[in-house]
């Protein structure tokens, strides 16, 4: 343990995704820009997602999120950006919320429901993806 | 190392030199047991009573009324416990229409709301208190009944700085007549407030070290003369039997002394932090629109802010302004195990959007204006920040 005061009981993994989350959307979506989008939580619960992804030649090309949600729902969500992108689908549907808290080097017990948070946007952002290529 | 900007005061604070001084002979000179009849014993004794004394003086109580503790935690489980089980003979189950009753607020510290629940068949009732944290006088006087053998309000909130009414309240349970007892913990009062127990009219009130100045793992309770307890520890009988341990010589030394201390600075210090936390109130308002002071500025402990960022979580705001060189803390639920913004942030019905982006600034003695402008500068990149990756 350093005694500088930053350091608390998460990873440095956790802290980097934290400080500088990645894929961020910053800006909200021009038409077309993504194929679907997805949303869990609800502010009362305090743990609001959302997400969106783009998808080309069956792979995932980008996926952006936002969230109002905790050190550990941003690093996860951030870390989870990043391990989906280039993945089909069907892959990234695969990830567990295990995998993510392996990928940022563990989380507080109390915080691993922040990492499922990630993984159920996905789902339903995957599901949305799914039904719009039907309507297709 | 950086320098670091505390504003963690209601959590707890650094030790006055002064303090540190009172303590230093009680480690290794005069180390000995205050129950032992040789000198080395006599010399802690005295210590012990020298403290005791001084403590009572600063309260305007006797002597025999202070009971050292091992901090505030100890000290309302005391009060709670120590009553509760003088009050029923030892028994902890009762006929339904026998069941003592306790009256608290929804604002109590963890340390009287847990032992509360944990009494078993005791029946508890617990006061709203309104959008500024002040407890319902009107219910208070609607609650009160002839099973009731207890009421405990806190003097100040540790969250949002309200302040009870406690001599208002006093008169009330007084009114009600009975065998009603009333405890206060006044573990933040002692910087700002008066703690003269016979103005407050208090029975048991709860002080500690860790939040004055002093040494952590110390505080006391004091116990008005007449007023019954059984104890919680049981062992050598220190402390009129209502504390068994030896008694923590250096640390009682160092409580009494920082006591005194909060107390002979308190109106000066609160004159000064008030100026001071209104400039910064105002400076996060008017900056930042979607801010929410928690609370009103009236009837607060000066040296309290508490503020809600809209959307954005307590948590990464804290640990943003953490990286920054700035200690505060939050109320948001995932700085907690329930994953439940605080009951406080709850109490006085905080939007959702906002219970969960709450933040808790507290000022202290080493807080100067620079420190202040030091965070208004930092606060709005972090809060824009955290806004743009926020999906409110």
């Amino acid at each position: 343990m350093t005694n500088d005061g930053v350091n608390w009981q998460y990873s440095e993994k956790v802290k980097e995704h934290f400080f500088n989350p990645k894929n961020v959307l910053f800006d909200d979506p021009e038409p077309g820009q993504f194929d679907a989008e997805g949303e869990v939580g609800s502010p009362a619960c305090g743990d609001l997602m959302k997400m969106w992804v783009r998808v080309e030649n069956g792979k995932i090309k980008d996926l952006k999120w936002r969230t109002f949600g905790c050190a550990s729902a941003i690093a996860s969500t951030s870390v989870f950006s990043e391990m989906v992108t280039g993945k089909t689908i069907e892959e990234a549907l695969k990830i567990t919320p295990q995998d993510i808290i392996k990928e940022l080097g563990g989380l507080p017990p109390i915080k691993i429901h922040c990492s499922v948070l990630a993984d159920q946007a996905f789902k339903k952002t995957a599901e949305n993806w799914k039904k719009s290529k039907k309507a297709l | 190392m950086k320098k670091r900007i505390y504003l963690d005061h209601a959590a707890t604070t650094y030790m006055d030199p002064r303090v540190k001084a009172a303590m230093e002979p009680y480690w290794e000179k005069n180390f000995g047991n205050p129950s032992s009849i040789y000198e080395e014993g006599r010399a802690a004794k005295k210590a012990i009573a020298g403290a005791r004394l001084k403590v009572a003086s600063v309260i305007n109580a006797r002597p025999d009324e202070i009971i050292f503790t091992a901090g505030g935690t100890e000290s309302d489980n005391l009060a709670v416990f120590g009553l509760a089980r003088s009050s029923v003979g030892g028994r902890t189950s009762h006929r339904p229409s026998h069941r003592p009753h306790i009256i608290v607020s929804k604002i109590e510290h963890h340390a009287i709301l847990h032992p509360c629940q944990a009494l078993g068949d005791f029946e508890i009732s617990y006061i709203s208190v309104d959008k500024n944290g002040i407890v319902g006088l009107e219910e208070l006087k609607n609650t009160l009944k002839k099973e009731t053998i207890l009421v405990s309000i806190m003097y100040a909130n540790n969250e949002i700085g309200s302040i009870q009414p406690i001599a208002e309240i006093a008169k009330i349970i007084r009114k009600h007549g009975g065998k009603v007892l009333f405890h206060t913990d006044a573990v933040q009062a002692p910087p700002y407030l008066d703690l003269n127990v016979l103005k407050l009219g208090v029975d048991l009130m709860t002080l500690n070290g860790s939040k004055i100045y002093g040494p952590k793992g110390i505080g006391c309770l004091y116990k008005k003369r007449n007023v019954k307890l059984k104890p919680i520890l049981y062992g050598g009988g220190q402390e009129a039997g209502l504390r068994s341990g030896t008694e923590n010589v250096p640390a009682i030394v160092g409580f009494a002394a920082a006591l005194e201390l909060a107390q002979k600075d308190r109106e000066k210090e609160s004159k000064r932090l008030e100026k001071l936390r209104n400039y910064f109130v105002e400076r996060i308002l008017k900056m930042e629109p979607s801010a929410r002071l928690n609370g009103s500025l009236e009837n607060r402990l000066p040296n309290n802010v508490n503020i809600s960022f809209c959307g954005v979580e307590g948590e990464s705001i804290v640990l943003y302004l953490d990286a920054k060189g700035v200690a505060c803390s939050t109320g948001s639920a995932c700085s907690s195990d329930s994953l439940e913004p605080s009951h406080v942030i709850m109490a006085i019905k905080t939007p959702p959007k906002y219970a969960h982006g709450s933040v808790r600034f507290t000022l202290g003695k080493k807080t100067i204006k620079k420190d202040i402008d030091y965070v208004l500068k930092v606060l709005p990149g972090i809060i824009k920040k955290l806004k743009n990756i926020s999906a409110i």
